[in-house]
């Protein structure tokens, strides 16, 4: 029981020290900044411009959009540069479990979507003079960080190369940033297209968000806290699996 | 049980699909010995390395380091062996204290230890005028002395070498060789992969020839020198791997 506690804590200290390095390593450098903060508010306001109209109804696919980019901001540089240089077998000799130095991975993308959505979410609160429910807010924005943080780590262990990587990210994250709400209610689309949006993680948050700036119903922000950490469950698994196999 | 051997292998195998990288090696490293692990390449050299310190599981065979099992209890291994792979693998992005920190961290050296540990070290290894210095701005020798650095600072009882002096200079390798040589003074078991000959010659207290993912031999360079009637542990190899009547066939040729 005591050996197992110890174990458990050495997990939980490396999680958190990988993340820690990964942070002060590859994130708050200008690309991983302008890929997680800079291209979400220029789309938005890009699209604004093209259709003015009310900016606050686009602060939830604003918040989204930030959560999703920032999140895998680096992570094609944190898992594939690694896997290359060879850093990453350094980690997997250290007495940790490989789930482990994956979760330091996507705990790195998630304080740093984390901190990158903040500024965006406290920013348009207090341009915009919105009012929101912060425990809503935080049971939409936390398990969505986890999501796609983890969607990136996947996406980059299924393959080699940085580059193959970054365009892997690609697809799910213009998918979803047409498909999920964002600029576009889900509502207003082809029912086909429904479905297609709500199997896509982003749409939850979308939604979520909306409920959580427009007072919406508790319920229903639960039951999206509860898919989201599906997602989570749904990518983490086979991340750390296919981790497993590159090193079997 | 003899408390002496530290590592045990039997019949330890790796297959990658059709090709047999490890075929059923077995043998035994004392405590406190230089055991050198001598091959050409592809012999199976780090294959061999890579499943003892838990990178990849092999296919058969047993094996276990300081009383673990490789298989079931690699994070207790984990804890007491040093790795220092081919390739010095440290943070670029990182000074070389802060790259011993990290280090430290990741292994649970005491918060306490951890600055005074990383100062020795960056000591022993003459590279504290550059501590803040990023990783990527060393030389070759002082990324490799870094990288052995790394893989002392949670004070292992066995350091695994894996071709540490390849692509150094001759001044940058006698110093690592120097190196190693005090790290075996201090009671620790270095097993170690080379190709170079006179190295495994200068430091190795036993060494195992490797071919073809086969050891043929295991035993003293002296001995092994003796037993082919060689002045060199380089000789000795090319009898003993078969290698020299291609060697000779190449010099013909000249």
């Amino acid at each position: 029981m005591k050996k197992e506690s110890k174990m458990w804590r050495d997990n939980v200290r490396g999680i958190f020290y990988i993340a820690l390095k990964d942070i002060k390593t590859y994130y708050f450098k200008p690309p991983a900044v302008s890929w997680g903060i800079v291209f979400p508010i220029t789309w938005i306001a890009a699209f604004y411009l093209r259709n003015p109209g009310n900016f606050k109804e686009l602060v939830p696919g604003l918040i989204a959009m930030t959560i999703l980019f920032s999140t895998t901001a680096a992570e094609a540089v944190v898992i594939n540069f690694e896997l290359r240089l060879g850093s990453l077998e350094r980690l997997l000799l250290a007495p940790i479990s490989i789930a482990s130095v994956l979760l330091g991975k996507v705990l790195g993308g998630v304080i740093f979507g984390f901190l990158m959505t903040t500024v965006v979410t406290i920013g348009s609160v207090i341009m915009l003079r919105l009012h929101f429910n912060v425990l809503h807010l935080i049971l939409i924005i936390v398990p969505s960080l986890f999501v796609f943080s983890s969607l990136g780590a996947l996406l980059c262990v299924m393959v080699r190369e940085v580059f193959e990587a970054q365009t892997l990210l690609n697809l799910p994250r213009f998918l979803m940033v047409f498909l999920s709400g964002v600029v576009y209610p889900v509502s207003k689309m082809p029912i086909a297209l429904r479905y297609v949006a709500y199997a896509l993680p982003l749409s939850y948050t979308v939604d979520g968000l909306q409920l959580s700036f427009s007072g919406g119903l508790s319920k229903m922000i639960y039951f999206y806290t509860l898919i989201l950490f599906g997602f989570f469950i749904l990518f983490i698994f086979p991340a750390v699996k296919l981790l497993h196999k590159k090193f079997e | 049980m003899n408390t002496d051997i530290v590592i045990r292998v039997s019949d330890l195998t790796k297959r990658y699909g059709e090709i047999l990288a490890v075929d059923h090696i077995s043998f035994e490293v004392n405590k406190g010995e230089v055991f050198g692990f001598l091959g050409p390449n592809g012999a199976g050299k780090t294959t061999t390395i890579r499943m003892l310190t838990g990178l990849s599981k092999p296919t058969n065979g047993k094996a276990s380091i300081l009383g673990f099992d490789i298989n079931s209890e690699i994070t207790q291994i984990k804890k007491r062996i040093g790795v220092v792979p081919e390739i010095s693998n440290l943070y670029d992005e990182l000074s070389a204290f802060d790259n011993l920190l990290f280090m430290a961290q990741l292994y649970g050296v005491l918060s306490r230890d951890r600055k005074k540990k990383a100062e020795e070290l960056l000591k022993t290894f003459r590279l504290y005028e550059r501590k803040d210095s990023l990783f990527r701005t060393f030389s070759r020798g002082m990324k490799r002395a870094l990288t052995i650095a790394a893989a002392l600072i949670h004070n292992p009882e066995i350091l695994f070498l894996d071709e540490p002096t390849v692509g150094l200079d001759v001044v940058a390798a006698r110093s690592l060789r120097n190196l190693i040589s005090n790290l075996r003074q201090q009671g620790i078991t270095i097993f170690l992969t080379t190709h170079y000959l006179e190295e495994a010659d200068l430091l190795c207290d036993r060494a195992a020839i490797l071919v073809k993912g086969r050891i043929l031999v295991i035993d003293n360079p002296q001995v092994l020198k003796a037993k082919t009637d060689k002045k060199s542990l380089e000789e000795a190899f090319m009898k003993i791997t078969g290698l020299e009547p291609e060697v000779l066939a190449i010099e013909k040729g000249k």
